[in-house]
């Protein structure tokens, strides 16, 4: 449904390069994420594909339509949420829907099914100018807009950035709703944790894929065994494994440290270590890699 | 017993009929790292506003670095340092000019603002950075950079909203290496944020939901209370049943 080859994207005559040599596809009805942070490329590659953006090289398409030559067909069939808002402020929740609606040739009533469970959220608020909206809500309606014309294709530019936790779980169980109906999605996150819930990632940092595949083989493909380690005092315990001689990276998931080792190693040798430099409340167990442990491993080695 | 950074009672916020913040009631000790989280429209935004002396309560007390609210907002603003991913440094600027800058504003003296520019560049590793202008640094430096910068009048507490948002793991870990070792030196940090696993490494954490403090306990005994595994739990069981969004 989406194919890129060798794209490449460069800013300020060259000298910034954002998007360097990336293929990949998507196929029909799957669920894809660019997982990364702040300028690994995401939303590049967001532009290139929805035609606002032409390469430096590299050919891709969107739904058979190549981005450049056929860009027109192409806006036609994709929806496009831009990690921006950018809906008009000064025109109300309905406005804003029913322009978008005209604009491809169709009618908020044609479509209504595809939005409804989105839209019923907010419709109680459709006479309010969009300007004025809340962040869950602007989010709600920019999904709206972006679906009124039942794309093939959707591209959802970190649609979860800065919202609150609960309405994050919320906003991916409406994602697999749509998936559902057979709409292919694009979706960007910086959020790791959202990474298991697309069939397949790309992790990109810095304009370059780090590693393309579905999460739980991604998570497989994490060799080094992998220990969790709490304590009392965990800014200690922190520097402390960091100082170990044994120690190949140390970093903070949550309560506990992910920590792998050099060699294989005993318990007790850990905790004969941290004991001596007063650590108490010891605990020491194999844990199962996350994402973002398999993203810091990408990262970090050389 | 710890000193007392900030200490509130029965702190109201109301807009007209709308009451953004309701009887906030707790106390934030000194070196804490206090973890101040809530779903988007919870009230967050309008308490930290009060703390920082930006916006006059409606009614209740609130003490912050031995200044009251109601009565001494500027003295506030001088004893506070505050970070926020949206706005923390002048981009047109380079880094040691931002430094001083900041450390002006503070009303720090010229032989001040010199020492303190060598040292901070010193320990953030930036030395060759100096003349390099803020807009060409990567995110992850820039907020430790603006961290350093908020922290260059050495005040008693240190607000954060959001300060992680978009950067790599490996460098969000790094930004809390920066937190902690501020904490460890006796700075009271007040953090938001809406990574779960950051609320882990908060000493203490709230919660708000609709205007009010739902939960205040240290992570382990939230994840107790709430028979949970992870805070990203907690959060869900405690804020799923929000009536409002902003």
């Amino acid at each position: 449904m989406v194919e890129l080859k060798n794209i490449k994207k460069t800013y300020n005559k060259g000298s910034i390069i954002a998007v360097e040599d990336i293929s990949f596809n998507v196929d029909k009805g799957e669920l894809f994420g660019l997982i990364g942070p702040d300028g690994a490329g995401k939303t590049s590659i967001f532009r290139m594909l929805t035609t606002l953006m032409i390469p430096d090289s590299g050919t891709a398409s969107v739904n058979g339509f190549d981005i450049v030559k056929e860009y027109k067909a192409i806006r036609n069939c994709v929806g496009y949420m831009p990690g921006k808002f950018s809906l008009y402020q000064d025109l109300t929740v309905e406005e804003n829907l029913s322009f978008f609606a005209t604009i491809f040739g169709t009618t908020i009533k044609e479509n209504y099914d595809l939005i409804k469970d989105i839209y019923v959220q907010i419709e109680p608020f459709k006479k309010r100018m969009a300007g004025k909206l809340s962040g869950g809500m602007k989010q709600k309606l920019a999904l709206s807009c972006a679906l009124i014309h039942k794309p093939t294709v959707l591209f959802l530019d970190e649609p979860t950035t800065g919202v609150d936790a609960v309405s994050r779980k919320e906003f991916w169980a409406m994602l697999k709703k749509l998936k559902q109906q057979g709409i292919t999605i694009i979706v960007s996150t910086p959020y790791m944790d959202e990474a298991i819930l697309c069939d397949r990632i790309a992790l990109i940092q810095a304009g370059k894929i780090l590693s393309l595949d579905t999460p739980e083989k991604i998570v497989t493909n994490f060799q080094d065994k992998l220990y969790a380690v709490k304590a009392n005092n965990t800014y200690k315990l922190l520097t402390d494994l960091r100082k170990f001689s044994l120690t190949n990276s140390c970093f903070a998931f949550g309560e506990y440290l992910h920590v792998t080792f050099s060699e294989n190693i005993s318990e007790n040798t850990v905790t004969a270590y941290l004991e001596k430099l007063g650590h108490t409340n010891i605990e020491f167990k194999t844990t199962i890699p996350t994402i973002e442990d398999c993203f810091i491993k990408l990262i970090t080695s050389p | 017993m710890a000193e007392t950074v900030i200490r509130t009672e029965k702190l109201t916020k109301r807009f007209g009929d709308f009451v953004a913040a309701h009887e906030l009631t707790f106390e934030v000790d000194k070196g804490e790292i206090f973890g101040f989280l809530g779903a988007n429209g919870a009230g967050k935004t309008t308490a930290m506003r009060m703390l920082c002396g930006l916006s006059i309560p409606t009614s209740g007390k609130a003490m912050v670095a031995g200044f009251d609210v109601f009565t001494q907002p500027d003295e506030i603003k001088k004893n506070i340092g505050y970070m926020s991913q949206k706005f923390s440094l002048y981009e047109d600027l380079t880094v040691s000019e931002n430094i001083k800058f900041y450390a002006g504003i503070y009303g720090l003296s010229i032989k001040q603002i010199k020492l303190k520019t060598e040292e901070l560049l010193t320990e953030l590793s930036l030395k060759n950075e100096a003349k390099v202008l803020v807009s060409e640094l990567p995110l992850g430096w820039k907020q430790k950079l603006s961290f350093s910068v908020a922290l260059v009048h050495q005040p008693k507490v240190v607000f954060l909203d959001e300060p992680t948002g978009g950067v790599d793991p490996v460098s969000r870990r790094n930004f809390w290496d920066l937190i902690y070792y501020a904490a460890d030196k006796g700075v009271t940090v007040f953090v938001t944020t809406h990574y779960m696993d950051e609320a882990e490494y908060c000493n203490r954490v709230s919660i708000m939901v609709d205007g009010v403090i739902a939960a205040l306990d240290s992570p382990t005994n939230l994840k107790k209370q709430f028979s949970s595994d992870s805070m990203d739990d907690v959060f869900y069981k405690i804020a799923r049943g929000a009536k409002r969004s902003e």
